[in-house]
């Protein structure tokens, strides 16, 4: 082999012009995100009441918000908590529903309880659900995260059981067993290895959907509090000016909208590249 | 049998599914596996043959019977009590595709059986890999590669070399060949000779193709809907069958002489299903010889000769058609 199976990997992927696309305005954001610092032109929360509500221009290419805050400093600082809070909650999600998932498919005492729990959770709509959490925890990041990743950790056990579901009866499984390989290396080994690809690809959704989400509860008051610069307090506070000042709401926007719609770009690559019947076809 | 058996099994059952949907995959099965014997288990799909080879290996739990391995009974034996039937059993499967988990190099996939019982760690490690895949015919360089850099001869290979990693003393063999194409057959069936002699190893071998399993067995049992119909050796099953049932399977059994007389297709109709079984004897609803007396009394198995016997209220050894129905 010349070439290493992930270089392969990523040069098949990216033969889909879109999928590269999206992997690279996803690479810029979180670079920017990263080092805001250095990169935006002037403090996210500097106000100056002198130029509130400026169209885009040479000062400000984004304009300026109801206080004078650059829009374009705040979208860069506002994608550290957005993404941060997507990237924690498909962190604490992926955890903690991978665990559950593995045990629920492979124990199949503990499924039936598991799988109630996960289906009374899935039968609130998301947003409802988040907002009653946060509503009850108190409006904080962390608490964000928290209710983020209760309404989103049932997605990844349904996709992680369905597998196990399926890879516990297959040979290569009975094989381990009649060699009495412990259980724990079953599952952690041959079982774990085997759902890392659909649990990549439902990380990339997920972490869209956070990041919607948080966008969401930020602009209903029921997320980070205000002060904090999200793409979701942005839209929030800019909405009483959006008839007269479309810059305040539009850039946040389409902020989110295009971190969103790039995680779900690259997670349907990553869908095609993964599943062995879409890849001969690529 | 002078030897005591490796393997003894006693009235093994397995019913899947509760009441009222129970399905009876295997009822009463008895037979017994000499050190270095190696018997068949041939029958038709549905027959319950792969559930009794992982019902051997505790892969699943059975309804009822006793398993005796090497004496002990080990049909109700937890998990960790198993050490030594994991140590002396193993399995070859018969998708060389599902039996090799993917995401695994070959030193792994074989250095796991060595984990699992502590048999070689560090340098001796990988020197005892490679001498296993030599064992198979394959090189110890091919240790580093994934499985799906091989054929499916080759993989099949490579189960066989993690079955021998633990020296076993038995090995279930659930349809090796099947699913391989004709030439690379023959191979692994040559291999499997091979080291059935080198090891002394005792065999399950399942099959559905009496051909081969008349060639790699010493003796055979005939299972039909989860039930022996017929067991005894090698010669006695395709020489002289007693039971309709495995002259049937004979006859339907493709002749490599095209000048052979064809026998007329005595076999017609599915297997019923094993959720409602047919009463007396399981194969009355498609045995050319049945009477009244089949639908009501399940024969027992009876001697014909030595080890020989069969489950069928008439003889049908002479060589004559059975009374026609």
């Amino acid at each position: 082999m010349v070439h290493s199976p992930a270089i392969l990997f990523f040069r098949r992927m990216f033969r889909r012009k879109l999928v590269f696309a999206a992997f690279v305005i996803l690479s810029v954001i979180m670079l920017m995100a990263l080092v805001a610092p250095w990169v935006a032109p002037y403090e996210p929360t500097s106000i100056k009441i002198i130029r509130r509500l400026r169209p885009p221009g040479e000062l400000n290419w984004l304009g300026t918000d109801e206080f004078g805050r650059d829009i374009l400093s705040r979208i860069i600082y506002g994608a550290r908590a957005s993404l941060g809070i997507g990237f924690a909650v498909v962190l604490v999600s992926m955890t903690v529903g991978t665990l559950f998932g593995l045990l629920a498919g492979y124990f199949r005492s503990l499924d039936g309880l598991v799988m109630r729990v996960v289906d009374a959770t899935m039968a609130l709509p998301d947003i409802l659900l988040a907002i009653f959490l946060v509503a009850v925890l108190g409006a904080s990041a962390f608490n964000v995260v928290l209710a983020l990743s209760i309404v989103y950790t049932p997605r990844v056990i349904r996709v992680v059981r369905a597998s196990t579901l399926v890879l516990r009866e297959l040979p290569f499984v009975e094989a381990a067993r009649a060699l009495g390989v412990s259980t724990r290396r079953i599952l952690s080994v041959h079982i774990l290895l085997n759902v890392a690809s659909p649990v990549l690809v439902q990380a990339t959704f997920i972490f869209a959907y956070a990041v919607l989400a948080e966008a969401g509860l930020s602009f209903l008051g029921a997320g980070v509090p205000p002060e904090v610069p999200t793409w979701g307090t942005m839209i929030a506070s800019g909405q009483q000016y959006a008839d007269s000042a479309f810059w305040v709401v539009l850039f946040p926007g389409l902020a989110i909208v295009l971190a969103a719609l790039s995680l779900q770009v690259v997670g349907d690559g990553l869908r095609d590249m993964l599943d062995p019947k879409l890849r001969k076809t690529l | 049998m002078s030897a005591a058996p490796l393997l003894a099994v006693e009235g093994l059952t397995k019913h899947f599914g509760r009441t009222p949907h129970i399905v009876r995959a295997v009822e009463d099965v008895s037979f017994d596996i000499a050190p270095g014997e190696v018997l068949g288990l041939v029958g038709e799909s549905g027959s319950g043959k792969s559930t009794i080879g992982r019902l051997i290996l505790r892969l699943i739990d059975s309804t009822a019977g006793a398993i005796r391995f090497d004496g002990q009974d080990i049909s109700r034996l937890p998990e960790r009590q198993l050490k030594v039937l994991r140590r002396n059993a193993q399995m070859i499967f018969q998708d060389p595709y599902a039996s090799l988990n993917p995401r695994l190099r070959v030193r792994e996939i074989i250095g796991e059986a060595l984990d699992a019982h502590r048999l070689a760690s560090g340098a001796r490690r990988n020197e005892r890999i490679g001498e296993l895949l030599e064992t198979v015919g394959l090189q110890a360089t091919h240790m580093s590669r994934f499985p799906h850099e091989f054929s499916g001869g080759q993989r099949q290979r490579i189960g066989i070399a993690r079955a021998l990693a633990v020296e076993p003393k038995l090995i279930v063999a659930d349809e090796p060949v099947s699913a391989l194409d004709v030439s690379v057959q023959a191979q692994v069936i040559n291999l499997m000779q091979d080291l059935r002699q080198r090891f002394g190893l005792a065999m399950l071998f399942i099959s559905h193709d009496l051909d081969v399993v008349e060639l790699m067995c010493d003796r055979i049992a005939v299972l039909y809907l989860g039930r022996v119909m017929e067991i005894g050796s090698s010669d006695d099953i395709s020489q002289r069958p007693r039971h309709p049932y495995t002259r049937a399977l004979l006859a339907a059994s493709p002749k490599a002489d095209p000048d052979a007389p064809k026998i007329r297709r005595m076999l017609t109709g599915d297997i019923p299903s094993p959720m409602a079984p047919p009463s007396g004897c399981v194969f009355r609803t498609r045995c050319p010889a049945a009477t009244d007396e089949c639908a009501r009394v399940v024969p027992k198995l009876r001697s014909a000769s030595g080890g020989h016997r069969f489950a069928c209220h008439y003889d049908t050894a002479h060589d004559e058609e059975p009374a026609a129905a």
